[in-house]
Parts: structure tokens; sequence; C-alpha cells
């Protein structure tokens, strides 16, 4: 076995990047980035002086089982919600009418530039209850898709700008109408733009909704929390409840790869 | 055709680009604009396409005027095609889809019917084959009978092109210029917008020359281009013709 060889199982040279690696030499990288992160948690772990206690968490299994099935109810719901609220502020920028102009920009920079913590702490204690409003989840899940409302806008107003002005000028010249070119021209150009940026928003989205604790929803975090608590013990609870955000999470990345895959075409 | 337009004005904010533009022509088939670039020829032929409005002056395309308000223009639109320099396809649709877009969405034709319009007449332009394709694995010139494809479609009225081989290479600016002539010889109403003297000298009935936003001279070919009866059309010819 030469050199040259073992090199081409780990080494792509710059003028065939482009292709695609053969599915063995690929999951033998796969391998070796998953030994490398073994090695460091195993190092991690056996510096760690720590008595583990999985018994006891586990027996409070259904506290789990409950926050992770809310926190997805939560994730689902806030997802389509902030998709709405994004695209709704991302059309009003660019309105005619331009109060409606600015209130979108006043939306968008008051809620990107203020820590999530404070907009729920105070979306509750202060706005909901000055209307006599005590339902929880609700006003979690509307301040979570504000939230991320913001800056899925922002996504959705950089796609929509990224078209080229040659191509409303088409859709002008043969005669479509506003509403018919953002819908056939506009969005199907942009959604292949959008889509990693808007991926990577919506699984933030799922781990954001974790601060929905502090108003003490019971999603999964707060759940954690209460089995940590109860049983006095830190990493058998946070250790289940990052893998139970990365089973949320890992489907949304490989959903819009796919869709990533399916809208492609050249330029 | 006929086509009037009186005192038309247009600038871009400090920038005058037509200054009291006239035309009056009668039973014209072809007209074509040339002229120093930023003479104002591609401003006139957006106005006349309702892609942009008028400062002020009036502009009546065989005896209805053209009423610059968005709705009127919106339909003046829909009723002729128009084709630019590049880009006019949609890049994320084949070229059947390209054609078939406004034949469904704006003149309401069964998705079935627009696509047999469009069979036809990709058939026509020896474009069958490439119906499927998206722009980008079409060559310039392909690309460009596409647009003029879907441009002739919906049986326009009139047809406006826009420096349409600019962007081409000489052999492909020759098979979309054949099928620009086709479209003539069939007997309808074009005006273009060109820098092909040949070209023009051969389609056009009346040529009008456009240099600092305004008509130098309007006529035959054979009187604008063989005998200029002004200083300017004289000097741009004189410049064109050098190289």
């Amino acid at each position: 076995m030469s050199l040259r060889t073992v090199r081409s199982w780990f080494w792509i040279s710059s003028d065939e990047r482009g292709r695609p690696v053969p599915w063995q030499i690929a999951c033998l990288n796969w391998a070796v980035a998953f030994f490398l992160l073994a090695l460091l948690c195993f190092f991690s772990f056996s510096q760690l002086r720590y008595n583990w206690n999985w018994d006891t968490v586990g027996g409070y299994s259904n506290f789990f089982w409950r926050g992770w099935w809310n926190t997805l109810k939560i994730s689902i719901l806030a997802l389509v919600l902030s998709t709405f609220i994004g695209l709704v502020a991302a059309l009003a920028s660019k309105s005619g009418l331009l109060a409606l102009r600015a209130m979108s920009r006043l939306y968008v920079e008051l809620v990107r530039g203020t820590p999530l913590l404070v907009q729920i702490t105070f979306a509750f204690y202060v706005i909901a209850d000055a209307f006599h409003f005590q339902d929880r989840f609700t006003v979690g899940l509307l301040t979570l898709s504000l939230f991320s409302g913001a800056f899925i806008s922002e996504i959705i107003r950089g796609g929509i700008e990224s078209v080229g002005i040659s191509q409303l000028e088409s859709a002008r010249a043969i005669g479509l109408t506003r509403f018919q070119t953002y819908r056939y021209v506009i969005f199907p150009q942009a959604i292949r733009l959008i889509l990693p940026a808007l991926a990577g928003m919506f699984a933030n989205l799922i781990k954001d909704s974790s601060l929905l604790s502090v108003i003490s929803i019971e999603e999964f975090t707060w759940n954690a929390q209460q089995v940590s608590a109860l049983t006095y013990s830190n990493f058998e609870c946070y250790l289940p409840l990052a893998a139970g955000y990365l089973i949320l999470t890992l489907p949304i990345t490989l959903w819009t790869q796919w869709l990533e895959k399916r809208t492609r075409y050249e330029t | 055709m006929k086509l009037r337009a009186t005192n038309l004005c247009k600038s871009f904010g400090q920038q005058i680009v037509l200054k009291n533009v006239n035309i009056d022509l009668d039973n014209v088939h072809t007209l074509a604009l040339i002229g120093p670039s930023g003479g104002g020829k591609s401003t006139l032929l957006r106005i006349i396409a309702g892609l942009e409005k008028p400062d002020s002056g009036t502009l009546y395309l065989n005896d209805r005027e053209i009423i610059f308000r968005e709705t009127e223009l919106m339909a003046h639109r829909r009723s002729v095609g128009t084709v630019f320099q590049a880009f006019n396809l949609f890049p994320h649709l084949t070229a059947l889809q390209n054609i078939t877009l406004p034949l469904e969405k704006v003149h309401q034709y069964k998705a079935a019917e627009a696509r047999q319009v469009a069979e036809i007449i990709l058939e026509r332009f020896g474009l069958s084959e490439h119906g499927h394709k998206p722009p980008a694995q079409l060559s310039g010139g392909q690309r460009q009978r596409v647009a003029i494809a879907r441009a002739i479609s919906i049986k326009p009225k009139l047809l406006l092109f826009d420096e349409p081989t600019s962007a081409l290479d000489p052999e492909m600016t020759a098979e979309v210029l054949e099928v620009i002539e086709e479209l003539r010889e069939e007997g309808r109403d074009l005006v273009l917008v060109t820098h092909q003297m040949g070209f023009a000298h051969r389609v056009a009935d009346q040529i009008g020359l456009l240099s600092s936003g305004q008509i130098v001279e309007c006529g035959p070919p054979e009187q604008v281009l063989d005998h200029p009866q002004s200083e300017t059309t004289r000097q741009f010819l004189a410049k064109i013709l050098k190289y």
C-alpha cells in the first residue's frame, strides 16, 4: 500500500474538491471525527470526580418525556408562527406605506437587540399582567415567535433583495401583478438562498425555547431542572437534556438539506 | 402601426433623457431607434413598452392614447411583448415554463392549452428539444429566442426589442436577427433599439435617430443612413462605420 493511496483516503487535492466523496472514504473520515470527539469526552469525564447517579434520575424519566413533548409542541407552533410573522414583517419592510416600513424596522431592531430572557419576563409580568392574561403557554409561545420572527424577517428580506432587478423587470414586462411576482418569480428564487440561514434559525428557536422555563412553562429544560433539584444531580439531567434537543434539531438540518437539493437550479 | 408622440419629456433626477420628443408615423411596420449611447433611445422604447412613465407629453399607439397610470399601464404591458438585452428568462423555470407562466397566470390559459401553444412556438423556432432545459443550459442565442417566443406567444399587438443582441457574440446575433426578420416578414409591428446598422437598414421602414434626448432625424433607411440630412447623424454614422 503506497503512501499516495493512504493519503487519498484522507485528503482531496484542491482540483478535485467539487466532486462527491466516495461513501467508504466519507464513513472512514466521519469515524475519525467521532473518535476524536469521543477521546475529548472520555478524557474530560475521566478527570471528573463525580458520583454518577443514573438510577435515581432514571426513576423520573416521565418528567423528561413530558417536558420533551411540550418542547416539541412549542417548537412546532413557534416555527410556523415565527415564519408567518417573519414573512409579514419582511413584506412590511418593502411596503409602499412608509409607516408600515418604520414599524417593521422598529420591531426588528428592538427584538433583535434585546435579550430573549428580558423579553419573556417583560411580556409575562408586565404586558400580559396588564391585560389580566394568565396563560403562560400562550404568552411564552407568542414571545418566542416574535423573537424568532424578527430574525427570520431579516433572512427573508435578504432573500427577496437578492433577486436581481432584471428579474423584476421581466416580471413587470410580461404583466405579472405584484403578488404574482412574489409568488412565481421572487420566492422560488429566494427560498434556495435563504434555506441554510433559515435552518440555523429554526434550530436556534428550538434551543431558545428553553428560556421559557423562567416563567415556569413546563417544557423540557424546566422539567430537567425539577429532576435535578429533586435528586441533587446535575450531569445526569443535563446530558439527556442535550441529547433531547439534538434529536429535535437534527431533523430540521436534514430536512432543509433535502429542500436545498430539491430547489437547486443552475444560474 | 400608427405611432404618435407629442412633446415627450423624461428626466432621471438632474439628467434630462428625453426632451420634447415628437414622432408622427403612420402605417409603419418596423421602427428602428438608433443613436449614441445615452441618447434616449432605450428610454423612449421603455415608455412605449409601458415600463417607464414620461414626465410630460402624450403618446398614441394606433390612435389610442396610452394612459400612464399603473392600472392602465399593466393592461398595456400585457398587450405588448418586450425583449431585453439579456436576463429576460426566469432561471428557476425551464424554457417551456418561461413561456407558459404568462399564458397561464396573466392570460388565463388552461395549463394544457398553454403547454400546447408553447410547444408549437418552440417547435417553430427550432427549440423543441430544449423546452425542458433551464436557461443556464441554453446558449445566449437560444435564450434570446426563447424570450422572443415568450413575447410572441401572447399574440402581442406590438413587439419591442431593447438591444436584443448586445450581449451576444456575432454568430448568436445572426440567429436572433434572423428570427426578428422573420417576424417582420409575417407583418408584425416591431420597434427595436439596435446598434446593428446593416440590420436596421434591411428590416426597418423607418429609422429614428436619437441624440441628446431628441429625435435628430426620422425617415426611411435610405434617407437616414444613406443620405443623412443632419450633421449629428453624419457624425454618428462616421463614428460607428469607422471600425
